[in-house]
């Protein structure tokens, strides 16, 4: 992922007169605030959040902290199922969701990549949603999904399903719910990066194609696809991340419910922060998702060669 | 960040420089503006009339999906209590004044707008700084830095939760407007430097170097110079800012517990948590939420795409 090198220095008479001390100092100056910011507010918490996990640390129980070794880990590994269903949710969820993203955003990418009369509005309209919250999301899909004034009231007044049913409470129909909900959301996602992408090949290569009889789906398997590899493989990787941390959503749409059905690690991590205040064990949490995390980001660029086109 | 990833080492940044674009892209662009003319003008397989059902099918169905969901929560924010009219014929503003007096939304929409308005500013000019730094320099530490910027990426803000907490709490910053401040610029700047320093990159250094030559500071060469043609990057990175700071949850949630400091998000998922929900007041609610974003978005999103590909991919 190599950022492009930096511009050789000037080497007009100009600059070269100017004091090489100052000048040497001048790039770190000018990176200085976003460098402090970033190792204060960033880096030094990532350790913190190490310590804190060898903790036993509730914000509301001072009388009770204590260095309590690797016994967070301990519960946490042996005797906390929902840590292990939740590890099992967030795979799911992270798959199903960045799977069905990808296919729809490069569906719609070559939608509006097409020319139609009216394509730029058609365009901000279908990626507004990109732009939109998850407590809004959330706010707004509750609005559709409710029993009795949502959408399925309305369709089972014209004969399509039934009434009453609330989506968000039933076992059985609550994951395609929130699925469908963070699909509305992050579709648009996907499409904005690979149209942008989808832009730089160069017309004549599909016109040539024309010329020597390639269909539509030719043109898409041998011009589109291998153009976009990188972009997928960069964008899948963001949005599984994304997906993977995506908290605001679930923590107000279902808040991990019902019986932890939809319960994420991270969102694990955020109900023992935020409402229990457990800062010893959240951090025990954070610590083990930081590192499967990590891992496979680390598989995931392995496997697909990420970059392996560049340089 | 697509485009930033494809720039080769050692293509020469001349993209932003008026040299001849290749035909699509000025046909594409001439498309979008008058789409009638340029369709009788053109020959391209894409505008080949047979294809367009298949295109505006599909289209047509997607765009369902995105806008009842916006179009209901405008029903229900606009209808009078009681009423379940999908075609609303009587239009009411009961639900916003609940929510703006009564639920306090007045209040949580300022708190958005400062923290939101304060993050655009740092961050924008931090981003222009650094992004600078990174464009134009080469110096000791730039691989690392840069490699450091691309890994925050992976570092969950749900996780942050904990230890930025126990800092802000130490530095007497909780119940604070500014630790959102802090918190959202942090996790903004990484990807506004490297698309800030994506666009400087784009700017020919031929410019500047003629302004040096006529005697201008290096200072004074960038705000003549550089400063007003990174007025798109600026929209773009302020914007993508700006919309960050605004829908951020979780650190409003954790660092905010005086009721008169929460954020519209926050505000909005106390509505949302009531135990006998008001529809009205929830759709009201999100329309108040959505409102700054959608005119932000609506300035932002031509920049979305070009501004991708063109700060990046044509690099």
């Amino acid at each position: 992922m190599t950022l492009a090198v930096a511009r050789p220095e000037p080497t007009s008479r100009v600059s070269r007169a100017r004091s090489g001390h100052s000048r040497r100092r001048t790039p770190y100056i000018l990176i200085a605030p976003a460098a402090a910011l970033m190792s204060v507010f960033l880096i030094y918490p990532i350790g913190s959040v190490v310590y804190y996990s060898l903790q036993r640390y509730n914000v509301t129980q001072p009388w009770d902290d204590a260095f309590v070794g690797l016994e967070n880990f301990r519960t946490l590994l042996f005797h906390d199922p929902v840590f292990w269903s939740s590890l099992g949710f967030t795979a799911k969820w992270v798959g199903v969701e960045v799977g069905l993203q990808l296919v729809f955003g490069l569906g719609l990418a070559l939608l509006v990549n097409e020319s139609f009369i009216g394509r730029g509005f058609a365009r901000a309209l279908v990626f507004s949603p990109w732009a939109v919250s998850g407590v809004l999301t959330t706010g707004i899909w509750v609005l559709l999904y409710n029993p009795t004034t949502g959408i399925f009231r309305y369709l089972a007044d014209v004969g399509i399903g039934h009434q009453g049913t609330a989506v968000l409470a039933e076992p059985s129909t609550v994951f395609p719910a929130v699925v469908i909900t963070e699909l509305w959301r992050g579709v648009p996602f996907f499409a904005i990066l690979l149209l942008a992408d989808l832009q730089s090949i160069s017309g004549e290569l599909y016109d040539a194609a024309a010329v020597d009889g390639a269909g539509r789906l030719q043109r898409f398997r041998y011009i589109s696809l291998p153009h976009l590899r990188d972009v997928i493989v960069l964008a899948t990787l963001l949005r599984a991340v994304w997906e993977f941390n995506n908290v605001d959503l679930l923590y107000t749409l279902t808040g991990g419910g019902p019986a932890q059905q939809t319960m994420t690690l991270p969102l694990y991590v955020a109900q023992k922060a935020i409402d229990a205040h457990d800062f010893g064990y959240g951090s025990a949490l954070t610590v083990i998702a930081f590192v499967i995390l990590l891992f496979f980001s680390i598989l995931y660029l392995k496997v697909s060669k990420f970059g392996r086109g560049m340089e | 960040m697509s485009s930033d990833l494809h720039s080769e080492p050692g293509v020469s940044p001349q993209a932003g420089a008026p040299t001849p674009r290749p035909e699509t892209e000025s046909e594409d662009r001439r498309h979008s503006l008058r789409p009638r003319r340029s369709r009788r003008r053109s020959r391209r397989w894409s505008l080949n009339p047979r294809n367009r059902p298949e295109v505006i099918g599909p289209l047509v169905l997607y765009l369902l999906f995105t806008l009842v969901p916006f179009y209901w929560m405008l029903v229900f924010a606009f209808r009078p209590t009681g009423s379940t009219a999908i075609l609303p014929t009587h239009l009411t503003l009961e639900h916003f004044r609940t929510v703006w007096t009564g639920l306090g939304f007045g209040v949580f929409f300022r708190n958005s707008l400062l923290v939101g308005v304060a993050t655009l500013v740092v961050v924008s000019v931090f981003a222009l700084s650094g992004g600078y730094a990174l464009a134009r320099y080469g110096f000791r530490g730039r691989k690392l830095f840069l490699l450091a910027l691309l890994c925050t990426q992976f570092i969950p803000g749900a996780m942050m939760l904990i230890p930025l907490f126990e800092i802000f709490r130490q530095l007497h910053l909780v119940n604070n407007l500014w630790a959102l401040v802090i918190a959202e610029t942090t996790f903004q700047l990484p990807l506004s430097l490297i698309l800030m320093s994506g666009f400087i990159r784009n700017i020919p250094i031929d410019l500047e170097e003629a302004a040096w030559v006529d005697g201008c500071s290096r200072f004074r060469g960038f705000l003549a110079i550089v400063l007003p043609l990174l007025r798109p990057a600026l929209v773009a990175v302020g914007s993508f800012a700006f919309i960050g700071s605004w829908n951020n949850f979780l650190f409003a949630l954790m660092f905010m517990s005086d009721q008169s400091k929460f954020t519209i998000p926050v505000g909005l998922s106390y509505t949302l948590g009531e135990f006998d929900v008001d529809f009205g007041a929830l759709a009201a609610g999100g329309v108040v939420a959505a409102v700054p974003v959608v005119l932000v978005f609506a300035v932002v999103q031509r920049y979305l795409v070009t501004g991708l590909s063109a700060g990046a991919v044509k690099g």
